[in-house]
């Protein structure tokens, strides 16, 4: 698949703004009461808002008519991308009334412990719908499975904590059971991904053959009947070399887990905290937008079997 | 109904008209216009609702040439109209047909990704998806003679390779054929159930093959006949 630079953005930002607000509430409503002012979790739901913003913003970039994007939230019935659409947009209202429960101390502790949850659950079910967007296709096998949703919502927590590690280290030291706690998500996280690497690797699918209704023989494409690219090939051809993708997952391994947990741990002797986890969440930032890179150069779409591939 | 085509790989040429006449129409239909890049220059590039691309089946010397135009399938469950997230894409209560409501579409290109034909196509000039329409526009006119009331591609078709009607009915033509030939569907495990069937090449009569023996006698018999046509 063509890996859409707007939809790489969209995704990785608004997940991890989506996590940042996932963390940062159950970490206020653990360590409650007033771990942290009301007005620094103010300013951290703040940044994470930012980035469900810029992030949604991104994706209209992708559409090709996006005047009728208003559209997009009328078929949440039976599509992943409408649910998508208007999970994120009742977020905000939720997000504000949130907010305002942090900000004036009202509803007492009830109130703000379902409210917290609520928030909590409604981003990690709003990152689900933005993997399921992907998992739903069965024309994409690399997709089409149950660790596509879970990547999604583990890297964006994942990036959501270093986000908020690196926040709360603004105002007080962060607790080491924290750092423990987001360096265990890391790990989680890499494992998940790592096992799906593995998992997309084992032959399955349609073939050249359930793709013709020649199943007896072999079939070898003769000519794909146009001379130039199309719709289809720009869209769905994109094809990079294998030792390039293997050494792209070499980086992403690297990048987005190795390099967060040994700063976390390693730098933290010699060098201030904020700036400890500001690289970590580098690193993270910039391994999590190779993972997404990857996940769609790495999807292998069926109407390629026509176009000559024997297997996707 | 369940309206659809049946394309007969047997005698199907590979010859484009279909192809072509399907462009002719829609290109000035409902759902024109059929933008193309580049017409006259080095990439040309541009939108069509069918496609022939063209395979080699089996090995030689038991092999074949196969030519295989593909056009929506209509299928009976719609991945593209599931994931459509503005209702652009419906499929017609009425008689099965797949089509794209060019008014409400954002062109997010997710009903392209969720068909495995690819039978649908993004016009860049419009920002909308774009796609076969089974002729909407023309069977059901009643200016047009009554056996006129086909798809373009199926009126043009030189060699009778394509053939239009219901498949609810099962005396039509489209039915019938598609059960006495053996009709094969095309990515049946993906579940969409497209309407869409394609007649398998019949069985023929092997041909002898030449086979060119080297002996002794051939050999003297080369010779003879090298000599007596110096």
């Amino acid at each position: 698949m063509h890996p859409a630079l707007s939809v790489i953005f969209f995704t990785v930002t608004s997940g991890a703004g989506y996590g940042l607000f996932a963390i940062a509430s159950l970490y206020y409503l653990i360590n409650s009461p007033a771990p942290l002012s009301a007005n620094a979790m103010l300013v951290i739901c703040a940044v994470a808002l930012l980035l469900i913003t810029l992030g949604l913003i991104s994706s209209a970039f992708h559409l090709a008519n996006p005047k009728n994007a208003w559209r997009a939230f009328s078929r949440a019935r039976t599509s992943w991308l409408a649910r998508e659409g208007l999970l994120a947009v009742l977020f905000y209202p939720l997000a504000a009334l949130y907010l305002l429960t942090v900000w004036k101390g009202v509803g007492g502790y009830v109130w703000f412990s379902i409210i917290s949850i609520v928030s909590a659950l409604w981003v990690l079910v709003t990152i689900f719908s933005t993997g399921m967007i992907y998992a739903c296709l069965k024309t994409i096998r690399q997709w089409h499975n149950a660790l596509t949703p879970v990547n999604y919502i583990l890297l964006g927590v994942m990036l959501g904590g270093l986000i908020f590690l690196l926040l709360l280290s603004l105002y007080q030291p962060a607790s080491t059971s924290l750092v423990v706690v987001i360096s265990g998500l890391i790990i989680i996280t890499a494992l998940a991904k790592i096992v799906y690497f593995f998992w997309i690797g084992a032959p399955a699918g349609p073939t050249i053959n359930t793709a013709t209704s020649f199943t007896r023989s072999r079939v070898r494409l003769l000519d794909v009947g146009h001379t130039a690219g199309t719709f289809l090939t720009d869209e769905f051809a994109y094809q990079v070399a294998r030792t390039k993708l293997i050494v792209m997952r070499w980086l992403v391994v690297l990048f987005a887990f190795a390099m967060p947990v040994l700063i976390v741990w390693l730098a933290a002797a010699w060098l201030p905290a904020a700036l400890v986890y500001a690289l970590a969440l580098s690193s993270a930032f910039a391994g999590v937008f190779i993972e997404r890179w990857l996940f769609f150069a790495e999807a292998r779409h069926v109407v390629n079997l026509y176009h000559g591939l024997q297997q996707c | 109904m369940k309206l659809g085509l049946v394309i007969d790989l047997d005698t199907c040429v590979g010859c484009n008209a279909c192809a072509v006449a399907c462009k002719q129409w829609n290109t000035s239909g409902t759902t024109g216009p059929l933008t193309d890049f580049e017409p006259y220059g080095k990439d040309p590039t541009g939108v069509w609702f069918n496609r022939i691309r063209n395979y080699e089946v089996g090995d030689y010397p038991n092999s074949k040439t196969v030519h295989f135009p593909m056009s929506c399938m209509h299928c009976d469950d719609a991945a593209c109209v599931t994931v459509c997230p503005t209702g652009a894409s419906y499929k017609r209560e009425e008689d099965g047909i797949v089509l794209v409501d060019q008014d409400k579409c954002m062109g997010c290109n997710y009903c392209a990704w969720a068909c495995p034909y690819g039978a649908r196509e993004l016009d860049r000039e419009d920002g909308v998806m774009k796609k076969c329409t089974l002729c909407v526009d023309r069977i059901y006119d009643r200016n047009l003679p009554a056996d006129e009331r086909k798809p373009a591609c199926v009126m043009t078709c030189p060699a009778h390779a394509r053939y239009f009607g219901d498949f609810d009915d099962p005396d039509s033509d489209v039915s019938v054929i598609a059960r006495e030939r053996n009709g094969e569907s095309l990515m049946p495990e993906l579940g969409y159930e497209p309407v869409n069937k394609y007649l398998p090449p019949r069985e023929k009569k092997h041909v002898a093959q030449y086979i060119n023996e080297t002996n002794a006698i051939s050999k003297v018999k080369d010779w003879v006949n090298r000599l007596v046509a110096r």
